[in-house]
């Protein structure tokens, strides 16, 4: 039975990648003949003139091939007479690092470009940082180009030096240095007849030879649960894969987080009843009695597993956005989804020295130690100890961009004094919360125009839409806030004064407030405007004109006010003054409420 | 405990991201070409949810045009396993002749990338399972196992989202869809190996039989039926043939050969010459003409 070794290759821009993995596939003879002819087709019409591109068998994309750079991931397998390999050919351009990063997730080993006529660069120590940082205990460095510096022994020593003072500080389990040159096939496959000094394996040598899971324990049983299996009312199974360990039936386990007991009543890998399974297998796992789990629980024996809402990470940002403390995201941490804040950040790792740089703010491509806080509490590891359940990606819930992955330090304790980034939390940041800018949306119009109830129906589609809403009304408001309130000049600016910065302490909370008041006069509403804060205020003039309001009259407020009965009544023994430049219009005369609802709403989306 | 082999491990991976769709996608299908890498990916969700059935329907975006025995097996296979099979044709393309003999890349949009597109719309899945490996063609070499798409159903290769370790990001808009490709790291070979390792039937079609055939633009072309037209000068012959990919007949070109059973076909699979995509007559239009197809919505 062959053994599987996944492995990446990564170095800067130019360092050969490409070229080196498609030399050994051609070396090997592991490419078919019609890709190979493909690539003698490109490489004619391609700008490296005669001699075939290896390249051209990796980069795979039109854009890589025009830009002559790789920007993804590429796989590709090939098997010898010793070993089975899957190889993830990942860009080296720093704008694509977090490409290089989904590759460093997937390997065991890690083949580092270094180009020996420039030495250790800036790329190369990111490269072996997020490697380290992925899980990656196994690293070669190729230190490529060899045919450019004569096969010089001496250069290459020097450079040899220079990147095991760099791998010190890590923790690999074993690294291995080795010059090469890609495009003229030194020790890649054959040893160097140019490089007599070198006595030790090739490449290809090595990788078939070196074995990757030194230092690994089976240690105790665990598995996180993917899904519940409900055939029918008699089987109740909990699908998963083992992540460590083993299981057999009769054993007793622990369910996370409900802390339960149970012993395993029948165990099935795949469709095959079994007696026990072990780390890897796919399994259905039945129990003697009914518990409460679920997805994203998790089963185990003696697992030196955490079960807790706050721990301490490292974290590798890849989102465009930068990265603001106290924004929160959805975290998938095994087979578990739950919203989670991030609290603080303790410090940015400076990617080439590993030094540690106080920073309130990360960008991509950055690592930062950071603590994260869970809305439930969740089963996590420490990654070093425990890769399933210690690494994680933190989902944008406006995006649904994977903005970061990260690897789980050790849990913190509340009484631990975790210390909440020193922050205010405001208004955006409880507006992040609810995923929502928080808006004051005023409407103003005639008395019976039609507000209090389109602000009814648009409240219900608002919130239907998962948004966070709050009504005020005039009339309701005149009850309660502003009872002692009557109708003259300073009463009514007071009495807008007073919703104005009501409608603000709304926008505070994260709420969109919707306003519905007559508020006649364009001064009233320049100041509610200037209390709410321009770019938050939405003004929305319902058009209504005054005969259709009095035609309606439902409150039969008109009739009065024509008789004398109501002094200062707005259109009739009061002036309203229309705003000069709203930024929705709506005539309500012979339209639905529906439509008028639907109109308003169209036009709402893109200030929202 | 046993160290598990390479196919125990493609297979544990195939099954893991089956069960995650299962489980975090709201309403997902899978693809059934009828082909091997179907009959494998039936095989896995037969296995993966045990002792329950698959929980979401398969879907055949039929031509028209395969291969007679390709249909009689897909009836026979949902049948015996009890499954939900969909069965789509875009119909504006059958009224208006779509034909592989006339319309060239253009019927592979109209009958193939189109009815996709159409397929999904109408019963608003938003995951796809399909059977693509990445060991086919250069730009699947670089696509995720999860694969999202816009709207249109389009692909943007320079904007993939990052996939780290197992952990897989499922989130999406309304109206978008992702394709979900559990078979992503295996090889032709680690198919051939799982469905002897695994009895698994496939179509006959792939054992050498003698089969009537013509020889056109180096492709060997089998005469399924009597829609097939014969261009000048070309003469239906009977050789031993098999298939090394299942289509539309008069697109899929057989190979010679003398392998009628499964050792045969592995040995001759693991000697091979030629990757087995150059029998599908339209990739060997230009190098990108793969990922331009993809880009539009093409599986």
């Amino acid at each position: 039975m062959q053994s599987l070794l996944k492995f990446i290759t990564c170095g800067s821009v130019d360092d050969g990648k490409s070229t080196l993995i498609g030399h050994m596939l051609y070396d090997a003879k592991l490419i078919f003949a019609d890709q190979e002819r493909a690539l003698e087709l490109d490489s004619r019409v391609g700008s490296t003139g005669g001699e075939i591109d290896y390249s051209l068998l990796l980069d795979g994309l039109m854009a890589e091939r025009e830009q002559g750079i790789t920007i993804d991931v590429a796989y590709r397998y090939f098997t010898t007479e010793k070993r089975s390999f899957i190889v993830a050919d990942t860009p080296g351009h720093e704008e694509y690092t977090r490409n290089m990063a989904v590759g460093a997730s997937f390997a065991d080993l890690a083949v580092i470009l270094v180009d020996v006529t420039k030495g250790v660069l800036l790329q190369t120590k990111r490269h072996t940082r997020i490697c380290a940082l992925m899980g990656i205990k196994s690293v070669v460095y190729a230190v490529n180009k060899m045919d450019l510096v004569d096969y010089e022994e001496t250069t290459f020593r020097e450079i040899e030096a220079g990147i095991r003072q760099m791998a010190a500080e890590y923790d690999f389990h074993s690294q291995f240095v080795i010059p090469v040159s890609a495009t003229a096939g030194d020790n890649v496959t054959q040893r160097s007849e140019k490089m007599l000094w070198y006595h030790d394996k090739t490449l290809l040598e090595y990788l078939e030879t070196v074995d990757v899971a030194v230092g690994e324990e089976d240690g105790f049983f665990y598995m996180p649960v993917q899904r519940v299996c409900r055939p029918d009312r008699t089987f109740r199974g909990f699908q998963g894969e083992i992540a460590g360990g083993e299981i057999s039936v009769g054993q007793e386990i622990e369910t996370l987080p409900s802390r339960e007991k149970a012993k395993v009543k029948s165990l099935h890998v795949l469709n095959q009843s079994v007696e026990k399974a072990g780390k890897g297998r796919p399994v259905t796992v039945e129990l003697d009695r009914e518990v409460d789990v679920s997805r994203g629980c998790v089963l185990h024996s003696e697992g030196d597993i955490h079960l807790g809402k706050l721990f301490s990470c490292r974290l590798l940002w890849m989102d465009d956005q930068k990265l603001v403390a106290g924004k929160n995201y959805l975290l998938k941490v095994g087979t578990r989804l739950v919203p989670a804040t991030l609290m603080n950040i303790k410090y940015k790792i400076d990617v080439n020295e590993g030094t540690h740089i106080k920073s309130e703010r990360i960008y991509k491509n950055e690592i930062a130690v950071c603590d994260i806080a869970c809305s439930e509490q969740i089963a996590f590891g420490e990654f070093k100890k425990n890769k399933i359940l210690g690494g994680f990606i933190l989902i944008d819930r406006v995006t649904h961009m994977t903005s970061a992955c990260g690897v789980i330090r050790h849990p913190l304790r509340r009484d631990e004094n975790v210390v909440w980034h020193e922050m205010d939390i405001n208004r955006q940041l409880r507006g992040q919360h609810m995923n929502q800018t928080p808006k004051t949306i005023w409407l103003t119009g005639l008395s019976g125009s039609g507000k209090s109830t389109i602000v009814n129906e648009l409240e219900k589609l608002l919130f239907a839409q998962g948004r966070y809403t709050m009504v005020l009304d005039g009339d309701n408001i005149r009850m309660g806030l502003n009872r002692d309130l009557g109708f003259r000049e300073q009463d009514r600016i007071e009495n807008i004064r007073r919703v104005a910065e009501v409608a603000k302490l709304m926008n505070d909370a994260g709420l969109l407030t919707l306003v519905s008041f007559i508020s006649p006069f364009r001064r009233d509403r320049e100041r509610a405007k200037n209390i709410v804060g321009e770019d938050h205020y939405i003004e929305i003039y319902i058009s209504t004109p005054l005969e259709e309001c009095e035609k309606r009259d439902v409150k039969g407020l008109y009739k009065k006010a024509r008789e004398g009965k109501i002094p200062n009544f707005s259109g009739i023994s009061s002036p309203y003054e229309p705003p000069a430049d709203p930024d929705i219009v709506l005539d309500t005369t012979g339209k639905s409420l529906e439509e008028s609802v639907t109109s308003i709403m169209e036009q709402l989306e893109k200030y929202l | 405990m046993e160290k598990m082999s390479h196919l125990e491990e493609l297979e544990a991976e195939a099954i893991y991201i089956m069960r995650e769709v299962a489980a975090e996608c709201e309403k997902p299908v899978m693809l059934y070409s009828i082909g091997k890498d179907s009959s494998v990916m039936l095989h896995l969700a037969l296995k993966a949810f045990y002792p329950e059935k698959p929980p979401f329907p398969f879907l055949h975006v039929d031509t028209t045009w395969k291969f007679g025995e390709m249909i009689e097996f897909r009836d026979r296979m949902a049948e015996k396993y009890g499954l939900e099979m969909l069965v789509y044709t875009n119909q504006e393309g059958v009224e208006q002749g779509i034909n592989p003999f006339d319309h060239g890349a253009a019927y592979t949009d109209i009958m193939k990338t189109q009815a996709l597109k159409q397929a999904l719309d109408k019963y608003q899945f938003t995951a796809a399972f399909g059977g693509g490996r990445r060991d086919e063609e250069k730009s699947r070499a670089k696509e995720r196992i999860f694969s999202f798409r816009n709207e249109s159903h389009g692909w943007d290769p320079k904007n993939q989202r990052p996939e780290m370790w197992r952990l897989f990001n499922t989130q999406i808009f309304q109206g978008e869809e992702v394709r979900v490709f559990p078979l992503s790291n295996w090889t032709e070979k680690d198919i051939w190996q799982y469905i002897r390792k695994e009895e698994i039937e496939i179509p006959s079609l792939y054992f050498a039989k003698e089969r009537p055939v013509v020889f056109r633009d180096g492709n060997i072309i089998m005469v399924d039926d009597d829609r097939m037209r014969l261009r000048p000068g070309e003469e239906v012959q009977n050789k031993k043939v098999r298939f090394r990919t299942l289509g539309c007949y008069p697109l899929t070109g057989g190979v010679e050969s003398q392998a009628d059973t499964l050792d045969a076909i592995i040995e001759e699979t693991l000697g091979a010459v030629s990757s087995e995509r150059t029998s599908r007559v339209i990739d060997n239009e230009a190098a990108g003409s793969m990922e331009r197809r993809k880009r539009e919505g093409y599986f």
